[in-house]
């Protein structure tokens, strides 16, 4: 097992099991709260265990180093995803989580910067966030700092036209500190219908996310954003700069890791029952804690 | 009597945020390539590594300053207020507002006065849209000596600000002994028949049509407002007690800008009879700034003319 607040570096199998332990809180964490976006927190849940646990110069006891690397999590709706990957890389105690887009939370329904410090940006308003890590790394240069700066972005997000904007600007300053990386989950909240009402196109077609950032001036790269292994690489690969930001397009699957929630459009929002609860965690390896279901 | 021109805001905009990053280094300056519009290309020749063009995408523009803010740096934004708050509202509100992050939306070209642009850059509801937004000070000064001062002040501010300019030189209305104060309300000048309260470049034509007025034997307090948010509400409820019939002029809609602050502080603090002079519920349209003053009843002449007429029927 990992304590939390602990770095692995390179150990894959130590990582999966890490992003294991997150998409256990996140489960739990909505079903007992009963908010959240489960979809999109499911399929960015290996990205950003390998950003935390393994890219990322952070210091979770100093969260405001003024070195430190930072991160955007520009699909802010996706929040409990980052707050379940902060509680267990130390930021704060996991028991915090239950407290959750409820009064008084330093975990609001979207990312709030003012609140809970480890936080580089607020952001939920879709499409913003990547202009504000355009900002980061173009600051950051300016002021003579190493550091780099990571946004997230989901595929749906990249319908908004404030993201080419954005893109088309990093490219100008070559920002190749600058690395966005979007989680094609390939389903959007509600999205356009397929050939039946329960089938939902893609926010993009296959291939047209690679060649939209390519033709901005980003150097491409696509991997399985499921593969841990593929995951860490393609940062190794983004540290070296060519004088373009770096695009990671990776390809995963809106609930990942929930059988009956996998690629199902519904579960973009949507808050498993006590029934689905016990499915999801007896597939994620947990066993519920009866007194614990009893007692909600 | 009428008073003397001054220089134009932008030129003074370029100037003085040029030197204020010469002594901070933390000053930098985003440009909406409208530099040679808004005299940004002042500040580029100084400081060239410390301006950013960022093109034609306004939207993006407001969030890197946000992203830079965040990074300990002072955004000035340099573009006309079409699009420093309307097209980017949502990255002001998100980005900038809620987080407080230390960006300065310095928008030029508001009102009416544009370059004969017409309504698509005439932007007269920005005051009412940015006074709804909370964690946002607005500031709107008269001359080019106020413009000087705000700005130096706003480097010293820690938080997000909206300073609203105009495109033109206006009439010059203080002398460098004039000391802005944030928050405070200036009051101009004394007489207890009415009570005219006014922002911006609209405040040395109120100062003209008081000239008119006393002419006509009507005595106008006056009382300039260069910090719309916060509001200074005690000097508000002072110059109303003066004569208890307060006109508010402004260029801006009548709709939720000064007149609107001003009509709910009084409302509320001392309850006043208000008459709001500014643009009508319309949008404006091209044609040169005297013919759009003559036209929206914002001359110092149609203001003179308009007090007297309310003040007589009162």
């Amino acid at each position: 097992m990992v304590a939390p607040g602990e770095s692995v570096g390179d150990d894959v199998a130590r990582l999966e099991e890490l992003a294991r332990r997150i998409r256990v809180e996140i489960v739990r964490t909505v079903h007992k709260t009963g908010v959240g976006h489960l979809g999109g927190s499911l399929s960015e849940t290996d990205i950003l265990t390998a950003l935390y646990f393994r890219e990322l110069r952070v210091r979770p006891e100093e969260p405001d180093w003024i070195d430190r690397d930072r991160f955007v999590l520009s699909k802010g709706h996706a929040s409990v995803g980052l707050y379940a990957t902060l509680a267990m890389r130390g930021y704060f105690p996991v028991a915090e989580l239950l407290t959750f887009d409820s009064l008084g939370s330093r975990l609001q329904g979207h990312p709030d910067m003012t609140r809970l410090p480890g936080l580089d940006m607020s952001t939920g308003s879709l499409g913003l966030g990547i202009s504000a890590a355009v900002g980061i790394a173009l600051g950051s240069r300016t002021l003579g700092r190493t550091n780099r700066t990571y946004a997230l972005l989901g595929d749906g997000e990249c319908q908004e036209g404030s993201v080419w904007e954005a893109a088309f600007v990093a490219a100008r300053y070559g920002l190749d500190q600058l690395v966005a990386i979007v989680d094609h989950n390939r389903l959007q909240q509600y999205g356009w219908q397929g050939d039946a009402p329960e089938h939902r196109l893609p926010p993009e077609a296959p291939g047209e996310l690679r060649a939209k950032w390519a033709a901005f001036g980003w150097r491409v790269i696509e991997i399985d954003g499921h593969s841990m292994a593929a995951i860490l690489d393609a940062l190794t690969q983004a540290r070296t700069g060519d004088g373009r930001p770096i695009a990671i397009i990776a390809t995963t699957v809106k609930g990942k890791g929930v059988s009956f929630a996998e690629g199902r459009y519904e579960w973009h929002v949507k808050v498993p029952n006590a029934g689905e609860y016990a499915l999801a965690m007896t597939g994620l390896g947990e066993t519920v804690d009866a007194t614990e279901e009893a007692a909600r | 009597m009428t008073l003397p021109m001054g220089r134009a805001m932008r030129e003074v905009f370029g100037d003085t945020v040029t030197e204020l990053a010469n002594d901070d280094p933390r000053i930098v300056m985003l440009d909406g390539d409208l530099g040679s519009s808004t005299k940004g290309e002042t500040f580029q020749r100084a400081h060239p590594e410390r301006f950013f063009q960022m093109g034609i995408a306004e939207q993006n523009m407001l969030g890197v300053a946000a992203g830079m803010a965040s990074v300990g740096l002072i955004p000035y934004i340099s573009t006309f207020v079409a699009f420093a708050v309307i097209r980017p509202l949502d990255q002001i509100r998100v980005l900038i507002a809620q987080p407080r992050l230390n960006v300065k939306i310095t928008g030029g070209y508001s009102g009416l006065f544009t370059g004969r642009a017409g309504k698509t850059h005439q932007v007269v509801d920005d005051i009412s849209i940015m006074r709804a937004m909370p964690n946002m000070v607005i500031v709107s000064p008269a001359d080019d000596t106020e413009t000087d001062q705000v700005l130096r002040w706003s480097a010293s501010y820690a938080g997000p600000v909206y300073v609203r300019l105009v495109r033109d030189a206006t009439q010059h209305l203080f002398d460098s002994s004039y000391t802005f104060k944030f928050g405070a309300a200036v009051p101009l000048r004394d007489g207890a028949d009415v009570t005219l309260i006014s922002t911006g470049a609209e405040t040395p034509r109120v100062m003209d049509a008081a000239e008119i007025l006393a002419t006509r034997g009507i005595q106008a307090c006056v009382l300039h407002v260069p910090t719309i948010k916060p509001l200074d509400v005690s000097a508000i409820v002072k110059a109303a007690e003066r004569s208890n019939f307060v006109v508010t002029v402004e260029e801006h809609t009548v709709i939720g800008g000064l007149g609107g602050a001003v009509a709910e502080t009084l409302s509320e603090h001392r309850p006043t009879p208000v008459h709001r002079i500014g643009m009508p519920d319309v949008f404006g349209e091209s044609a040169s700034n005297d013919d759009l003053l003559q036209k929206y009843g914002l001359s110092a002449d149609r203001v003179a003319d308009r007090v007297a007429t309310l003040k007589a029927s009162a």
